[in-house]
């Protein structure tokens, strides 16, 4: 297989990958495919730059970063041994797997939630114990659709989950919203949220109460009710204004029109 | 560059030369970050953006040279700078290197 091949073939199976490709010096245009296990295909001309090279670029794919680093030609990554030398830049181009979300509840805002989350790149998962709503015909624009409860759900795979993930709640029923609440605390997903009314929010404290959840630290992860107050109300509405409040939690912005701000945008 | 393989496997399935434009860096405010990236087949046509679409343009013409071996591959600035050599730049004010390079790896 050409590196392209072997590159594509790992994007497509979501399973980490960076290239690190010369764009300046000797040899501009070569390029390796390095994944978390070393090399896998492309050469930058010899061996030693490709051992020190593979090295970094495994460390940056391991952090997520996509970044431009020096070396000269045989490798050498230290200042001293970079004066006098040919510099060579390698733009280092880190593929990590799409960020998850899973949905609990198979309901009408979890198809609009999914198609929305889709197009922000997520790998979408829907959840939900009963079998006639789970299905794949209800959630074609889902990656999978998972008949099962919270708590399996959590204890199978609940580790996969980091902080660039998000756990939509939307089921509205406490037998389920509850566990799916304990389940995702006990994960360190990034993003936590419970769809209800304000009512429906206050009984749900009590309910987490009920089953030990009452530190302000645990009750800070959990956005109730879900989304910004964009004043919208079709189901393609309330998923934006979710994916919109994912995002300003990520970034810590404060969700308010550009014009009414100063400062950068980006 | 994800979203752009699967027109990039069909051009190469009907043995279309392909260039790749990759964004690299980016310095002050940019619409899209390193790593955003385009491809530009023989035929001119094109995938993918690399910004908000100030300076799409400029880059199939450098993809275009390089594919026809006009030109090397290699980094292409676009912004404002006091050697700036493009007439293009980010209406945001920021400046954006690119690595074009034919895709034949």
């Amino acid at each position: 297989m050409s590196p392209y091949e072997i590159f594509s073939s790992h994007v497509r199976d979501n399973s980490p990958v960076a290239l690190a490709t010369i764009i300046e010096g000797p040899n501009v245009g070569a390029l390796l495919v390095v994944t978390p296990q070393g090399v896998a295909g492309g050469t930058l001309g010899n061996s030693e730059i490709d051992r020190v090279v593979s090295r970094d670029t495994m460390g940056e794919l391991e952090a997520g970063r996509t970044i431009v680093r020096h070396y000269g030609p045989e490798g050498q990554s230290t200042p001293e041994d970079l004066i006098d030398t040919d510099t060579v830049r390698v733009f280092i181009e880190s593929f990590s797997p799409p960020p998850l979300m899973w949905i609990f509840g198979a309901v009408d805002f979890t198809a609009a939630l999914a198609r929305v989350a889709k197009i922000l790149g997520y790998h979408v998962t829907v959840c939900d114990a009963r079998e006639i709503f789970a299905t794949r015909r209800r959630f074609p624009m889902a990656d999978e659709v998972r008949v099962t409860w919270p708590t399996p759900m959590f204890e199978e795979r609940g580790d996969r989950l980091g902080p660039r993930d998000a756990v939509c709640i939307l089921t509205h029923d406490p037998k389920f919203d509850v566990p799916a609440i304990e389940g995702a605390l006990a994960t360190k997903v990034g993003y936590i949220g419970v769809m209800g009314s304000r009512k429906t929010h206050e009984k749900r404290l009590e309910r987490l109460a009920d089953v030990g959840i009452t530190s302000a630290e645990q009750l800070s992860r959990v956005h109730s009710p879900i989304g910004l107050d964009l004043g919208g109300r079709t189901p393609e509405e309330t998923a934006i204004s979710i994916v919109g409040e994912i995002i300003s939690s990520r970034t810590g912005r404060e969700a308010r029109s550009l014009g009414a701000t100063d400062g950068p945008i980006h | 560059m994800r979203d752009l393989l699967d027109d990039i496997d069909r051009w190469r399935a009907a043995g279309k030369r392909i260039a790749l434009a990759r964004v690299v860096d980016i310095q002050g405010s940019g619409p899209r970050g390193a790593g955003a990236a385009m491809a530009v087949n023989e035929d001119g046509e094109v995938i993918g953006s690399v910004s908000g679409g100030c300076v799409e343009s400029a880059v199939v013409t450098e993809a275009l040279a390089i594919l026809s071996g006009e030109q090397p591959s290699r980094v292409v600035t676009f912004g404002y700078s006091d050697d700036d050599a493009f007439a293009v730049g980010l209406t945001c004010g920021g400046i954006i290197h690119l690595f074009i390079q034919p895709l034949e790896w």
